[in-house]
């Protein structure tokens, strides 16, 4: 009941919302709509924990072999939950944004929520196509109507760039599912498919060409920067906090244990890419005067080290990305918070135009220097243990010849986020103010709220990782039961 | 038979009622009053009512992919004239013979849909081009439209010649009309079929090729569906187009079905050749009519993949097809013809004027650029799953998948220009209340076969 709850929650009141004239209540209703799908999460994490109100298996175009099927576990949870508490906390911090036809961008903005809902959710592979695309339409059309100056053209790109990728991935799950044993697009069926190494290699690019555009990862990364930097603000909060782990969540789900010899074999180019394009990302990021770009360049950097985390094919890693996925979510939109706050009052995202904003407004420094610590995984903040598992997976992965030097070049990474992250906070905040910065007014309450809420994340986390780890040990480690390749490979 | 007979004589009727009824309107709805009752009529017969028992000697044979085809025809068709009989006034004066020769292309539809004898695919072949002929040159102080009318009639008639021609040597080498005597299991078992018979199918490949606008036999196209007037280029481009399919894979499936290994590639190639120049040459378009003139091209290739598969998945594949994209099609040209601009800026702010419009329009876009939960990306699947298992061809998969990533541009296009760009493109002239609530069936309608597409295959089988 729980998962239909999710899609379903979202996807009604997405709809109604286009039909609600009254500008002032659009944002109200949007909130309560979020806070129920906040509320539904927080339930199935805790008190209806049984098997039975987690999964949810309807008939569904049997004529192809697909069914209506959908299912919390542990992986899922955390993505859920990401999703569920990024949206209170976007509207919440954007409350005061004015949006032309503000109906048609809430519905929108909830379409995409029931979208990656269904993405996080399906275990049937039509199914989890279906979601893959329809998260992607909203989002097209909320970038080219609200969007910035060049937003046609970029978010047009970043479309094409995406359809692509999916209908590749449609070619694999197609591929894959003619050669299941009951012909069926069951995950289960999925997961006992029999093919021979070879078979695997294409479609392990088939379907890795739709995770690698949306995560992105180098060199598919180019739609990336433009987007975030064109897209409304609190679309890119979506994109950026949620939409791009559906990539690293397909790598998880639909890849790993699909095609596991190819996934071992390519696992070493893979990581190699992840890791160029990290540090590729983070030279970039250190150049950058604009604060969207910087944000959205030291994203393509974190999501790589969560790519190289999944091809790591261990435990730790393994574990590390599902936490990762979920700090990571936070902590970006933190980041954007700030980020938008400013662009809002300066009408300037130029790190060189700004300064000195710590002494007039104190609770924006403070607040933002916590997310952008957690953003170079300090420890006691909430990225750290999900960095260190996934370095540490890294670092002892048995799949790979290389991983000493892996781990060390991804720890020059680390390094250079450091650099970027407080280079910008030492610029924007800190230093003379100047006569655009004088006027500068400290956060209003909305926006208080929903840092401090980031921060209580940040820091209860970073504190007390346990609560993760229990949920993704069993989701984590019945991957790996999928992916273990060394009878496979003897068997071949 | 019920739909053959009567659409014949709700022809013969629309003709007279020019007499009769001297109010447009009263014509309107005597010809959208009959197609319902045909509509009625075909749905009765599939329920095993059939009213006229006539002995054919086998050469029609209303099966149920026969019926269950002309219903989704005599459908779209209504759901046509309710949006657009009110714009064929606009053409000319002979507002009744218009309607009359609709019936009789539906005529020629059911019999193509339903013929076991190459005479009756002649025939019906011939029912549907000769009041197309017509109808592309009914606006007749157009230069343009006449000279699309001309143009059709002398490509169409030519290739009616290789039909013929096609049909007299598979005479000559099988002795019989019967498409099931072609595929006797005597030339399945034959190490080499004679040469009549192989170029006979090949004259017939490619005249229905024609027929169906692939490349390279598309040439006309463009020319023909931009020159005649848009309401019958609607109509043209749609029902008619998925007819002739409807016909080809009867043909190649149960007359050459045992051929198969000698037509595969050349299906192939065509496909691919169609694909190719309907996609890429769509992407240039300044107009949306010539945008959709070639995106019925590309819409054609999709559509040969079930011809180059030809297992039971493409069978159920191309209904789907067919009724996806008549029903899409119909819907934006319908809005189409009521712009005073056909080029895309035409369109730019089209959503703030006519924000439901704009809605089911980038519906029907959305299907055509198959993206899921439209009827759009089901049947796109269908056809890809079909050539998947079909066999060793992923390339074709692969080719068709990136074309239609292509397509997704030239279709986006219109939706930027309607909800992106800043303009006030409005209707010509206000439209009515129905035309919008039809406009809204139609989009339910697509998304339905998008989300449900066993309520249209559950009749194929049950």
């Amino acid at each position: 009941m729980i998962p239909v709850l999710l899609i379903l929650v979202p996807l009604l009141t997405g709809l109604a919302t286009f039909f609600i004239k009254k500008e002032s209540l659009v944002r109200y209703w949007a909130l309560l709509s979020s806070l129920i799908t906040l509320t539904v999460s927080v339930l199935g994490l805790t008190l209806l924990k049984e098997e039975n109100y987690l999964q949810y298996k309807a008939e569904w175009m049997q004529t192809l072999g697909s069914s209506f099927s959908v299912k919390l576990d542990g992986m899922g949870q955390l993505l859920c939950l990401l999703n569920a508490v990024a949206y209170p906390l976007i509207l919440l911090a954007t409350w005061k944004s004015s949006y032309k036809r503000s109906n048609n961008f809430f519905a929108l903005m909830l379409l995409a929520q029931a979208g990656m809902m269904g993405v996080f959710l399906a275990m049937d592979a039509l199914l989890f196509y279906f979601f893959w695309e329809l998260a992607l339409v909203p989002m097209y059309f909320l970038c080219s109507q609200w969007g910035g100056e060049k937003r046609i053209a970029v978010t047009f790109k970043f479309f094409i760039y995406t359809f692509l990728g999916s209908l590749l991935m449609l070619i694999g799950i197609l591929y894959i599912q003619s050669h299941t044993v009951n012909h069926s697009f069951d995950i289960a069926s999925f997961y006992q498919v029999n093919i021979s190494a070879k078979q695997q290699q294409f479609v392990f690019w088939l379907f890795f060409a739709a995770f690698a555009i949306k995560m992105p990862i180098f060199p598919f990364h180019t739609w990336q920067p433009d987007t975030y930097e064109q897209a409304p603000t609190a679309t890119t909060m979506v994109l950026s906090g949620v939409m791009v782990k559906m990539g690293v969540f397909g790598l998880l789900r639909w890849l790993l244990p699909v095609v596991p010899i190819a996934s071992y074999q390519w696992g070493d180019v893979v990581t190699s890419m992840a890791i160029i394009g990290m540090i590729y990302a983070s030279l970039i990021a250190i150049q950058q005067d604009d604060l969207k770009r910087l944000v959205a360049y030291s994203s393509i950097a974190h999501i790589g080290l969560m790519c190289a985390a999944v091809f790591a094919e261990n435990q730790s890693g393994m574990q590390g990305v599902m936490i990762q996925m979920f700090n990571h979510g936070i902590n970006i939109i933190g980041l954007w918070i700030v980020v938008e706050l400013i662009e809002r009052q300066f009408g300037t995202r130029k790190i060189s135009e700004l300064g000195g904003l710590a002494q007039k407004a104190p609770a924006m420094a403070i607040l933002f220097v916590i997310v952008a610590l957690a953003n170079i995984a300090l420890p006691l903040t909430n990225a750290f243990p999900g960095e260190f598992l996934m370095f540490n997976g890294i670092f002892n992965s048995a799949g790979t010849k290389y991983a000493v030097l892996f781990t060390a070049l991804a720890g020059i990474s680390i390094i250079l986020a450091a650099v970027y992250t407080l280079n910008m906070i030492r610029k924007v905040f800190y230093g003379e103010t100047n006569p655009l910065t004088e006027r500068v007014l400290d956060l209003r309450l909305n926006e208080k709220l929903a840092l401090g809420i980031i921060v209580v994340i940040i820091f209860w986390i970073g504190i007390y990782p346990q609560l993760m780890l229990n949920i993704t040990d069993g989701a984590s480690a019945s991957i790996l039961k999928k992916a273990d390749i060394l009878p496979l490979i003897r068997k071949h | 038979m019920n739909a053959l007979i009567v659409s014949a004589l709700l022809g013969v009727i629309m003709m007279f009622s020019s007499f009769l009824l001297k109010q447009k309107s009263a014509v309107r709805m005597v010809a959208t009053g009959g197609m319902f009752l045909l509509l009625l009529l075909n749905i009765l017969e599939m329920n095993g009512t059939v009213l006229f028992h006539i002995d054919t000697k086998g050469m029609i044979a209303f099966d149920r992919f026969a019926l269950l085809f002309d219903s989704i025809a005599i459908a779209s068709t209504l759901l046509y004239l309710l949006l657009s009989a009110r714009d064929m006034e606009k053409v000319g004066v002979n507002y009744a013979e218009y309607f009359a020769l609709i019936f009789f292309i539906l005529c020629g539809i059911t019999l193509t849909s339903s013929f076991k004898s190459l005479l009756i695919l002649f025939l019906g072949i011939e029912i549907i081009s000769i009041p197309l002929y017509i109808l592309t040159g009914s606006d007749k102080r157009n230069l343009k439209s006449n000279e699309a009318s001309l143009k059709y009639f002398l490509l169409g008639s030519f290739s009616t010649g290789l039909m013929l021609m096609g049909i007299a040597l598979i005479y000559g080498a099988r002795g019989s009309f019967f498409i099931s005597d072609i595929s006797d299991i005597r030339v399945v078992t034959e190490a080499k079929p004679s040469v009549l018979l192989i170029a006979g199918m090949l004259l017939l490949l490619f005249s229905m090729a024609f027929k169906v606008s692939a490349a390279p036999f598309h040439f006309w196209t463009p020319d023909v569906y931009d020159g005649a007037p848009s309401v019958f280029t609607s109509f043209m481009a749609t029902i008619v187009k998925a007819a002739v399919f409807i016909a080809f894979i009867r043909l190649f499936d149960e007359g050459f079905g045992g051929l198969q290994k000698n037509w595969q590639l050349l299906v192939g190639i065509i496909t691919v050749a169609t694909l190719f120049v309907g996609n890429i040459t769509a992407v240039f378009q300044q107009s949306v009519k010539r945008m959709l003139a070639y995106s019925s091209i590309a819409q054609a290739g999709f559509m040969m993949l079930s011809l180059y598969a030809m297992n039971a998945a493409s069978k159920e594949g191309l209904l789907l097809y067919t009724a996806a994209y008549s029903l899409a099609t119909i819907g934006i040209f319908a809005v189409l013809i009521k712009m005073n601009d056909y080029t895309f800026d035409g369109f730019n702010g089209f959503a703030r004027q006519e924000p439901l419009l704009a809605a089911t329009t980038t519906i029907f876009l959305l299907s055509l650029a198959g993206i899921p939960l439209t009827g759009g990306f089901i049947s796109k699947f269908y056809m890809l799953k079909a050539t998947m298992e079909a066999g060793n061809n992923l390339w074709l998969v692969i080719f068709a998948v990136l074309m239609a990533a292509v397509s997704a541009y030239y279709y986006f296009r219109v939706i930027q220009a309607m909800y992106f760009k800043e303009g006030d493109a409005r209707p010509a002239e206000p439209v009515s209340g129905a035309f919008r609530w039809t406009m809204l069936l139609l989009a339910v309608l697509v998304i339905l076969i998008g989300v449900f597409p066993d309520l249209l295959l559950n009749w194929f089988y049950f």
